[in-house]
C-alpha cells in the first residue's frame, strides 16, 4: 500500500543522505521524495512517497525517527490531507494538433508556459490521479519529454 | 573568554568526558593532535593498523562499560578504522572515533589522503560529523560523548579538518545536553509493565531470553533477581552471556545457531518469551516461523526499531533494560496476586523438564585419546581462572566453543564481536580491555586464521605492556566454513586450508613474547597454567583435532528445534 510520509529533518549537510542511505541499506523503496526548507530555515521537510504493507512502513516510520536529524515523521496517509505534484510535459504540438492539446490542456486546468514551431510545453499540478490521466490523454498526441516533481502533501487542518 | 587551539579544545574535551586512554595512529591530518597530546596526562596507545585502535577502544569499552576513543588520521587511516566501526555499531558499543581530514578548502578536492569518511561511516555509526566550523568543535565533541553512551549505544564518528583543529576559539562551559531531535525513552510505560508481569503470573512455561541490552544497561542484578523471584530459566544470546550467572541453575546457555539443546527447545515449547536487550537475530531464531510458536512475546528494549523487526512482539516495553526490570520487579513485590511459593510451585513442572532436555542433551564433545580437543581447552581455561577472566574472542568456532564451555558468571567478561563477526577483533580488544583493567587475567581464544587478521597488534601489547594471553585453536583450517562445507557442500574444502600458517612459538618470540605449545592433551593445562604463571604476553599454540565441528548446530534456514548434536 502506498504512504505518504511527512518527515520534518535538521537543513544540515548530509541530512538528506542519511534518509536516503537509509532507503537503500534496507531495501526500502522510495516512488518519490520532495525537500525544501520551511518557514524555520534551519528546518527541512521531506514529502516521500513509499510502499509497504503495515510492518514496512511501521519500520520505515521508526527507522526514520532513530536518525539524529529527524525531527518529525507522520504518516499523513492516516488521515485526510491534500496531495499535489506539478509536471511539465512538452507535447507535439503540429497544426493539427494545436488546438486539441489547447483543449485538453484546458481542461486539466493547465498552462502552456513554452512554446516552439512543433511542440508546446505545459504545466500542470494536481493529485497523482490527475497526473497520471493528463499523461494517458496526451501520449497518443506524442509527449516528447516529462518531468514530475513528485508529491508534496499536507494533513488537512482540523474542521473544528 | 580567552581563546584556545582546536587541539586544546579536543584535548579539554577529552578530560571533561574523563577519558584517560586513547588509541590511535598519527598522520598528517592529525599531527596538531598529537602533538598536543605529548603535553596531556591521556594515555596514548600507538597501534600498528587502524582496525586494531577502534578495537582496542571497543574492548575497552565493553569491558569498562565507559566510551572507548579513538584517533585515526584521513584517508586510510579513516577507512582502516571502518571495519572497527562497524564492528561497534553492530554490537552497540559506546566509542568515539576522531578522524583527521584535510584542510577544509581542499575537501572535494581527491587532496593526498583525502576520503569521505562521513559519507563511508554514515550507515555504520549511530550519528557523525564532519565539523566545519571551529566555533562548534567544542559542542560537537560533548553532543557525540552524549550520543555513543546514551538510549541504544552506538559509535560516532567526527571528521576533524586540519585548519579545524589549528584554529583558535573559545572553550565554552559545559552544559547539560539537551537535543530536540533525539530523546531516548528510559522509562518503560506503567501500563506496558503490569501487561507483562500479568503476563508472567499467567504463564505455565515462561522463558527469559536476554541479549546484550542486559550488559549494555548493567541490568544483570535486576535480571537475575527476576528471574529467580518467579524461578524463570534464562536463556542467553552470544551478547548476552554473563548478564545471568552461567552456573545458575536456571541457566540454560547461550541459544541459536550454536545454542544447548536444552535453550533452543525451551524457547520452541515456551508459552511466555521475555525478550530483554537482545533483537531476535538469525542466528538465534533459525526458521522465524518456528521460532517460539506457542509463545506470548514480551519485549525490552531501548531501541524501538528492534521491536516487531523481526517477530510480531505481544506486549512491546520501550525502555532501558535496568529501569524497566526494576519495574517489572517492584510490581511483583507490590503485587498481591503475586506469591512467590505458588509461582515456583506452578513452574515447577516446566523448570524440570527443561532440566530434562539439559541432562539428554548436555555441552558435550568426544574425547579421542590423547588428541586436544578446542572444548577442552576452554574447560581447562575456565577451571584455572576460576570462570573469572576477561575472555575475548575471534569469530568462527574459537567463539562458539568459548562461548559455550566458558561459564560467564559476570558481565563484561566475553568481548566478543557478535553482529558483525569480525575476525580480527579478540587481539586488540584484549589488548583494551588489559589496558583498562591491568590486574585481570585477560584471555584472547582465537583461531589460527582469526589470529593472523591482527596479529600485528602483539607488537602494541608489548609496547604498552599489556600482557595478554592468546590461545590459538590451532586446526589449520577456517574452521568454522570448513564445517559448513563438511556438512552441506560435501567435504569440498575451497579456500579454508590454511597451509602455511608461521610457527606461533617463533613468532611470539620475534615479538618479545612467550609461545608456548601443546599438541597432547596432558601439555593442555601444564601450558595453561605456565602461561596464567608469568606477567608476560603470552601465545599458546594448542595443536587441536582437525575436523572438529561445534555442536549442536540448526543448519540455516532450518527450525531452532532441528540440531545436529554431537
Amino acid at each position: 500500500m502506498k504512504h505518504t510520509l511527512s518527515v520534518l529533518l535538521q537543513n544540515k549537510p548530509g541530512a538528506l543522505s542519511r534518509v536516503t542511505g537509509l532507503f537503500s541499506g534496507r531495501g526500502f523503496n522510495i516512488e518519490s521524495l520532495c525537500v525544501a526548507e520551511t518557514l524555520d530555515p534551519k528546518v527541512s521537510c521531506m514529502t516521500l512517497v513509499t510502499r509497504g504493507d503495515d510492518a514496512i512502513v511501521e519500520q520505515i516510520t521508526k527507522q526514520l525517527h532513530k536518525l539524529i536529524d529527524v525531527i518529525k515523521v507522520t504518516d499523513i496517509t492516516e488521515g485526510e490531507f491534500v496531495e499535489r505534484e506539478m509536471v511539465l510535459i512538452r507535447v507535439k504540438a503540429e497544426a493539427t494538433t494545436r488546438a486539441e492539446v489547447l483543449r485538453i490542456i484546458d481542461i486539466f486546468r493547465g498552462k502552456v508556459v513554452d512554446v516552439s514551431p512543433t511542440t508546446y510545453t505545459v504545466e500542470i499540478t494536481g493529485p497523482e490521479s490527475k497526473i497520471k490521466a493528463v499523461i494517458d490523454i496526451l501520449r497518443p498526441i506524442g509527449i516528447k519529454e516529462i518531468i514530475r516533481t513528485g508529491t508534496i502533501a499536507m494533513a488537512r487542518a482540523p474542521k473544528n | 573568554m580567552s581563546k584556545i587551539t582546536g587541539s586544546q579544545a579536543i584535548i579539554k574535551c577529552l578530560q571533561e568526558e574523563g577519558v584517560d586512554t586513547i588509541f590511535g595512529f598519527p598522520g598528517g591530518a592529525v599531527i596538531d593532535l598529537y602533538d598536543e597530546l605529548l603535553d596531556s596526562d591521556i594515555k596514548h596507545v600507538l597501534v600498528r593498523h587502524e582496525q586494531g585502535a577502534v578495537h582496542a577502544a571497543d574492548g575497552y569499552a565493553r569491558a569498562t562499560g565507559k566510551v572507548g576513543v579513538a584517533l585515526l588520521t584521513s584517508g586510510p587511516g579513516a577507512t582502516n578504522g571502518v571495519t572497527g566501526i562497524a564492528t561497534a555499531y553492530m554490537d552497540s558499543i559506546p566509542v568515539v572515533v576522531f578522524t583527521g581530514q584535510v584542510p577544509r578548502a581542499l575537501i572535494g578536492n581527491d587532496a593526498f589522503q583525502e576520503v569521505d569518511i562521513v559519507g563511508i561511516t554514515r550507515p555504520c555509526t549511530k550519528h557523525n560529523y564532519l565539523v566545519s566550523d571551529p566555533d562548534e568543535l567544542v559542542a560537537t565533541i560533548r553532543e557525540a560523548f552524549y550520543l555513543a553512551s546514551s538510549g541504544r549505544p552506538g559509535p560516532v564518528l567526527i571528521d576533524l579538518p586540519k585548519d579545524v583543529v589549528a584554529s583558535m576559539m573559545s572553550f565554552p562551559e559545559k552544559k547539560p545536553i539537551k537535543m530536540k531531535t533525539y530523546q531516548p525513552t528510559v522509562d518503560p510505560h506503567p501500563g506496558q509493565v503490569e501487561k507483562a508481569c500479568k503476563a508472567c503470573l499467567k504463564a505455565k512455561r515462561p522463558v527469559l531470553y536476554i541479549g546484550g541490552g542486559v550488559i549494555l544497561s548493567n541490568a544483570n542484578k535486576e535480571l537475575t533477581e527476576l528471574a529467580e523471584k518467579l524461578s524463570i530459566p534464562v536463556t542467553m544470546t552470544l551478547m548476552g552471556l554473563g548478564g545471568f550467572p552461567g552456573t545458575n541453575p536456571l541457566s540454560l546457555g547461550m541459544l541459536g545457531m550454536h545454542g544447548s539443546y536444552a535453550s533452543n527447545m525451551a524457547v520452541a515449547k515456551s508459552d511466555l518469551l521475555i525478550s530483554v536487550g537482545a533483537r531476535f537475530d538469525d542466528r538465534v531464531t533459525g526458521r522465524l516461523d518456528a521460532f517460539a510458536p506457542h509463545a506470548k512475546i514480551i519485549h525490552i528494549d531501548i531501541d524501538p526499531t528492534s521491536i516487531s523487526k523481526n517477530v510480531d512482539v505481544d506486549i512491546p516495553i520501550v525502555a532501558d533494560c535496568k529501569h524497566a526490570l526494576r519495574a517489572m520487579n517492584s510490581w511483583f513485590d507490590d503485587s498481591k496476586q503475586f506469591d512467590r511459593k505458588v509461582i515456583k510451585e506452578k513452574h515447577k513442572p516446566w523448570v524440570e523438564q527443561v532440566n530434562q532436555w539439559n541432562e539428554k542433551h548436555p555441552l558435550t564433545y568426544h574425547e579421542e585419546g590423547d588428541i586436544i580437543k578446542p572444548q577442552y581447552v576452554i574447560e581447562v581455561l575456565n577451571t584455572l581462572t576460576g570462570g573469572d577472566a576477561i575472555i575475548t574472542t575471534e569469530v568462527g568456532q574459537n567463539q562458539m566453543w568459548a562461548a559455550q564451555f566458558y561459564k560467564f558468571n559476570e558481565p563484561r567478561r566475553l568481548l566478543t564481536s557478535g553482529g558483525l563477526g569480525t575476525m580480527g577483533y579478540g587481539l586488540p580488544a584484549a589488548i583494551g580491555a588489559k589496558l583498562a583493567f591491568p590486574d585481570k587475567t585477560v584471555i584472547d581464544v582465537a583461531g589460527d586464521g582469526s589470529i593472523q587478521m591482527n596479529i600485528q597488534e602483539l607488537a602494541t601489547a608489548r609496547q604498552y605492556n599489556a600482557p595478554v594471553k592468546v590461545a590459538i585453536l590451532n586446526n589449520g583450517y577456517l574452521g568454522m566454513v570448513r564445517q559448513w562445507q563438511e556438512l552441506f557442500y560435501n567435504k569440498r574444502y575451497s579456500a579454508t586450508i590454511m597451509e602455511i600458517t608461521p610457527d606461533f612459538v617463533e613468532l611470539a618470540k620475534a615479538y618479545g613474547a612467550v609461545g608456548l605449545r601443546a599438541t597432547k592433551k596432558d601439555e593442555v593445562e601444564p601450558v595453561i597454567k605456565e602461561a596464567l604463571a608469568t606477567d608476560k604476553l603470552v601465545i599458546m599454540d594448542f595443536a587441536i583435532s582437525r575436523e572438529e565441528g561445534v555442536f549442536p548446530m540448526v543448519p540455516a534456514g532450518k527450525a531452532t528445534t532441528e540440531m545436529l548434536l554431537v
